[in-house]
């Protein structure tokens, strides 16, 4: 189509440009790498180790829920119920944890597990679209938790549980985050998992062609139940780590994470079509994100300026990551 | 689904008739719904009258909008998800400027809020269509863009408008059974789209949404149609940006944002397919219909009220399993047919 | 080039799409009253000349000549106007929309389209109908109506006869035939050589997105068009029809039934019986829409036939998906490679997508055997894998080996190939067939369904002719002549065309 025709460039950029499709995570590097140099040019002395582990551990959270979302936008899906598991989760660990940290902990992730295994059963089985189905269980979880958060007030605030706390804002050695740990961890799975397994390569092949997977003797539906559940799964995990964080729980605590968790797959270059990608861009476009937060914060804009700045440059990431990855998309 | 399946192959009236009810058989659906909601409602409540369907219309108008502007966009082939934060943007614009003014200020101060949605769903549409970055991810981040202009505009909940501005909405000019609510609606939504179904522009626009190669090749200029049904779109969310303001008589720049998922529930209900091509924009509106007398049934009935979000979310996972059948049956009419013939 | 009755001239136009060049330099040069052939191998650019030369998509360089002013289309729209319409390969009509509306769209008049929809034999085409609806050779037809209803000067046809009957075709050819007569011009493009022999007048051939040469039908053979289309490198390789047979070797067909079919019905499909026995190709013979398509979508497991049984190696089995087929040994290769292959993956993770789909495999791969197993499989199909990081950039002779070779690689009993060489030039072909042949000599089955009959003796042992969703007539190879095959293929039994003749 004519929207899609290029003109001629100069044989330098058309160099660059060949150099970056390939490697388009260089490009997401040095936009990291400039967000970092700007606070340290605009406010002297901020950079330093520990600005990096704390820059980390606020990252981790929108790291952790955003390897959920890549899996799922990997087989052409969205979860748009990743906020509101993170809240549930949050809320129900904080709300349990009277009976002891574990079960809190195994019922905040219980909270995932089964919400990720319906948005799975809907999507893989009676084939709603991920949208449709993500927005449905979003709507569904987040008013269940308002009536159970009225029905279990009247036991007293919630509160974050012990190992939680530690897991969120912990440190090792005093300046590696607990978090980060983990996250590294999960982050490692995820990337080796999507090369080197049977079932990595089957997320790809679901999210590029359903059809030729069927016909290869895929059982798609198998593919997309169990990556919803992985994904519901993280998102609990995301839930608690930013509970242990900022070391509370509200009933809106997960919905700043929902369009950061999409961003972050989207500016880490995985096709929102699925079939292309990977959790190392993602991983870059999380931090991304955070430094930008903070560059906000340290520059003091104002909240709406801090909105409308934050929006226009997601899309202005997006638009340079699809310029320079050029067809291949 | 199924019964308008069936009766299209038993029945041997002209096909005309058989085809329309098996390609409306959606909307004709939620028609059904509708009624029957309605019905029951007037059975648990025996009263229901003038000031209750005045209710149902005040309550339900911004929702209606909400999904009339989604409904123009995702048959274009697109989808919005920063209609809430425009709504917000023209809400708080209509409480911050019309407080202290006369009516005729304020119907001038709506045509420039108008003017103004245009222009914002026409920036939408015009990033994804010049960045060619994904609808979603580009309205999106908008969404947070919008939400930001809101709250410069008015920071806390506030403002007003004159009361003859109000009875826009909450009054009724010619029967207590019909508030102006309704009729507004229903001039806005024939004066903007049936002059569009009748003419090639709006050909373009479902053309567009259903195979942009294929409209490409047919003629129609696909860039300019898509910015055209986030324009459009743009429209529909000032509209429902005002319907906000005549029902809840404040400015707030958080309100509008539930009406970005809920307009897409009310669409998908109303039969509009996210695949972009298919559907009208009666269906939509009626399924906000729907989705506003739901919840006020429950407190009728003596359910919790918060439960209403779960019972939409349901809803709306259910109608669209259910319908997810109907494409199925479709095939299996189709194959019989063949294999008769 | 200086012929005064040029009516279309280009020279060097080029097209890419990011890294991948389509075109390279593409020249063409269309007299007035002409019929003009574009041939070329798959991916040799002509698709993507004909998309430049309708203003589908804006060329990277190069001019176009109309009537020896320079031109520029930027939409397929502004070509009409200018008086040069084409009909594209992939349907161009809007789904989601009536007929009418699509005529709409374009402005078309109904008394300008009327007299085009009788001449095609379209006059009983419902117009309130949805264009989905409607089978695909109609659609080409009613593109075809809608193109001429603008009276072009030249008329563009690109494929449009590949996936029509014969008897569609015929209607397609009347029309070129008239628009040549009336002093008009049309590019017809088709990988069918005697397609082109009977209609063309000059053929322009292409190889690599580069115009190599222009040849006059009239006074040069059919060698000479296919060594410009292979190109110097492979002139040598003798191509001529029979070559395959000749070097294969020979089959050993065993008595042991590989697959048995008894009484199948789905779809079109009424009562089918066949045997395929161990070391065997069994071609399949058919006009479009006899029941071949549902045969194979059963017998791959994709649907559960309505009534049958199907027997493997004297088992019967039930399939309730494909996975159940394929591990059963009976895998398939569709006709549609769109159907096949994970287009932004590599070409290794396509051939090993089966390897890698079986729940005990959902764990760490096996990097090294994946990988000796999948380069077995490249070499013996001579896959060119220098685009291999992605799939979409093969051409799409070696896209349908990958689709080949991913079975190779996996192993299986029994082959099913649907129509495996559709728009496929003639070296991939010939390569294809004489994979099929080995195979079948290690002790393999094939079953094929192709839509070209001459195609039956060079590959097959045995073919079955269906007619109306049942088997009317089993021929060897030795008797499958083309016309023996067209005759009972429309339903003429022996006895009638033996009266007949």
């Amino acid at each position: 189509m004519s929207a899609r025709a290029t003109g001629m460039r100069s044989g330098r950029w058309t160099v660059l440009q060949g150099q970056l499709r390939d490697r388009p995570s260089l490009v997401l590097v040095g936009v990291l790498l400039l967000l970092v140099l700007v606070i340290g040019v605009t406010r002297p002395g901020t950079v330093g180790p520990t600005w990096v582990a704390n820059t980390i551990l606020f990252a981790a959270p929108l790291g952790i829920v955003a390897a959920g979302q890549t899996l799922v936008m990997l087989t052409a899906g969205i979860d748009l119920s990743v906020a509101a598991v993170m809240t549930a989760a949050a809320y129900v660990a904080a709300s349990q944890s009277y009976f002891g940290s574990i079960r809190a902990v195994i019922l905040a992730l219980a909270v995932g597990l089964v919400v990720g295994l319906l948005n799975g059963i809907g999507v893989a089985i009676f084939r709603v679209q991920p949208l449709i189905m993500t927005l449905g269980m979003g709507l569904v979880v987040s008013g269940v938790l308002l009536v159970y958060s009225l029905k279990v007030s009247p036991e007293g605030p919630p509160n974050v549980p012990d190992i939680v706390r530690t897991l969120g804002s912990g440190k090792v050695l005093g300046f590696v985050p607990n978090s980060a740990l983990l996250w590294g961890a999960i982050a490692t799975i995820v990337i080796v998992g999507l090369r080197q397994t049977g079932y990595g390569r089957l997320i790809y092949a679901i999210g590029d062609n359903p059809v030729a997977c069927r016909l290869a003797g895929v059982r798609g539906w198998l593919v997309q139940l169990v990556t919803y559940v992985i994904c519901g799964f993280l998102a609990a995990v995301a839930g608690l780590v930013l509970t242990g964080a900022i070391n509370g729980a509200d009933l809106s605590l997960g919905d700043v994470s929902l369009l950061p968790s999409v961003a972050a797959v989207v500016i880490g270059g995985t096709s929102i079509y699925g079939g292309n990608g990977g959790y190392a861009g993602t991983l870059v476009g999380a931090l991304i994100l955070t430094v930008l937060s903070s560059l906000f914060t340290l520059l003091d804009a104002p909240d709406p300026l801090k909105q409308i700045l934050y929006g226009a440059i997601v899309v202005l990431l997006a638009a340079v990551y699809v310029r320079t990855a050029g067809d291949t998309g | 689904m199924k019964a308008a399946a069936r009766v299209s192959r038993r029945i041997p009236v002209g096909p005309g008739i058989a085809r329309f009810v098996r390609r409306n058989a959606w909307t004709l659906g939620i028609y059904g719904l509708f009624v029957a909601v309605m019905i029951f409602t007037i059975s648990i409540h025996p009263n229901y009258g003038p000031y209750e369907i005045e209710s149902l219309v005040v309550g339900a108008l911004p929702l209606a909008f909400a999904a009339a502007a989604q409904a123009c966009v995702v048959i274009g082939g697109g989808i919005d998800l920063s209609i809430g934060a425009m709504m917000a943007v023209a809400n708080v614009l209509a409480a911050r400027y019309m407080l202290h003014h006369d009516f005729q200020t304020a119907v001038l101060i709506s045509l420039l809020i108008l003017v103004g949605g245009i222009l914002a769903g026409s920036l939408n549409g015009l990033i994804a269509v010049r960045t060619r970055v994904p609808d979603i991810v580009v309205t999106l981040a908008m969404s947070f863009v919008w939400g930001g202009v809101a709250l410069l505009i008015l920071a806390k909940p506030g403002g007003g408008a004159p009361d003859a501005f109000m009875a826009l909405s909450s009054g009724n000019l010619f029967s207590p059974w019909v508030p102006n609510g309704l009729l507004l609606l229903i001039v806005v939504v024939s004066l903007v789209w049936v002059p569009l179904r009748l003419g090639r522009l709006g050909l373009a626009h479902y053309a567009v949404g259903s195979d942009r190669t294929a409209a490409f090749r047919r003629g129609v200029r696909v860039g300019p149609t898509r910015v055209f049904s986030y324009a459009l779109g743009g429209f529909f969310a000032a509209c429902g940006g005002l319907a906000l303001m005549m029902s809840t008589g404040i400015g707030s720049p958080l309100a509008g944002t539930i009406y970005t998922l809920s307009g897409i529930s009310a669409i998908v209900l109303g039969g509009v397919s996210l695949a972009g091509g298919r559907g009208g924009i009666t269906g939509p509106i009626v399924a906000a219909f729907v989705l506003t007398l739901v919840p006020a049934d429950l407190i009728l009935t003596g359910t919790d009220p918060n439960l209403g979000q779960v019972i939409q979310g349901v809803l709306l996972v259910l109608v669209v399993m259910a319908g997810g059948l109907a494409p199925l049956l479709r095939a299996r009419a189709i194959q019989r047919r063949v294999q008769a013939g | 080039m200086s012929d005064a009755n040029v009516l279309l001239e280009t020279r060097g136009l080029s097209k890419n799409y990011g890294a991948v060049v389509a075109l390279r330099s593409g020249a063409l040069s269309v007299r007035a009253g002409e019929i003009h052939a574009l041939m070329g191998a798959n991916g040799a650019g002509k698709s993507t000349l004909v998309k430049v030369l309708t203003g589908d998509v804006t060329p990277n360089a190069g001019v176009i000549l109309l009537d020896g002013h320079e031109v520029r289309f930027a939409s397929p729209a502004s070509a009409r106007k200018a008086g040069l319409a084409s009909v594209y390969q992939d349907v161009s009509l809007v789904p989601l929309l009536t007929v009418a509306q699509n005529l709409r769209l374009t402005g078309t008049a109904m008394p300008a389209i009327r007299p085009w929809l009788e001449e095609l034999g379209l006059e009983d085409v419902d117009l309130t109908e949805y264009v989905r609806d409607l089978p695909a050779p109609t659609l080409h037809l009613l593109d075809l109506a809608q193109a001429l209803a603008a009276l072009p000067r030249l008329l563009i046809l690109d494929e449009v006869t590949a996936t029509m009957p014969a008897d569609l075709s015929e209607r397609v050819f009347r029309v070129a035939r008239r628009w040549r007569s009336e002093g008009r011009s049309v590019v017809l493009i088709s990988h069918r050589m005697t397609e082109v022999k009977a209609l063309c007048d000059r053929a322009t051939v292409l190889r690599d997105g580069t115009t190599v040469g222009v040849v006059d039908m009239a006074s040069s053979g059919q060698e000479e068009i296919v060594s410009l289309m292979l190109g110097p490198a492979a002139a040598s390789v003798v191509v001529s029809e029979g070559a395959v047979a000749d070097t294969a070797p020979a089959p050993r067909v065993e008595q042991t039934a590989a697959l048995e079919v008894r009484g199948l019905r789905s779809g079109v499909l009424q009562d089918i019986s066949f045997t395929l026995r161990r070391g065997e190709v069994l071609g399949i013979v058919a006009l479009e829409g006899q029941g071949q398509a549902d045969l194979f979508e059963c017998l791959s497991g994709n649907r559960r036939p309505d009534a049958g049984e199907i027997l493997v190696q004297g088992k019967t089995r039930r399939f309730r998906h494909p996975h159940d087929a394929i591990g059963a040994g009976l895998v398939l290769v569709p006709a549609d490679r769109a159907l096949a292959l994970l287009r932004q993956r590599s070409v290794l993770e396509n051939i090993a997508l089966p390897m890698v789909n079986r729940l005990s495999r959902w764990g760490l791969i096996n990097s090294g055997a994946e990988r000796r197993r999948v380069r077995t499989a490249i070499n013996r199909l001579d896959i060119d894998t220098r685009a291999g990081s992605r799939v979409m950039r093969l051409s799409g002779g070696n896209q349908q080996k990958v689709t080949i070779a991913r079975w190779l690689a996996t192993g299986f009993l029994t082959l099913l190939c649907f129509d495996p060489t559709r728009g496929i030039d003639i070296r991939t072909k010939e390569q294809i067939y004489r994979v099929l042949r080995e195979l079948a000599a290690s002790g393999s089955a094939v079953l094929f369904f192709t839509s070209e009959m001459p195609e039956i003796q060079l590959a097959a042992d045995r073919a079955l002719v269906m007619f109306a969703g049942r088997v009317v007539a089993e021929l060897s190879a030795h008797d499958a002549t083309e016309a023996a095959l067209l005759r009972a293929a429309h339903g003429l039994s022996r006895a009638a065309a033996a009266e007949a003749s």
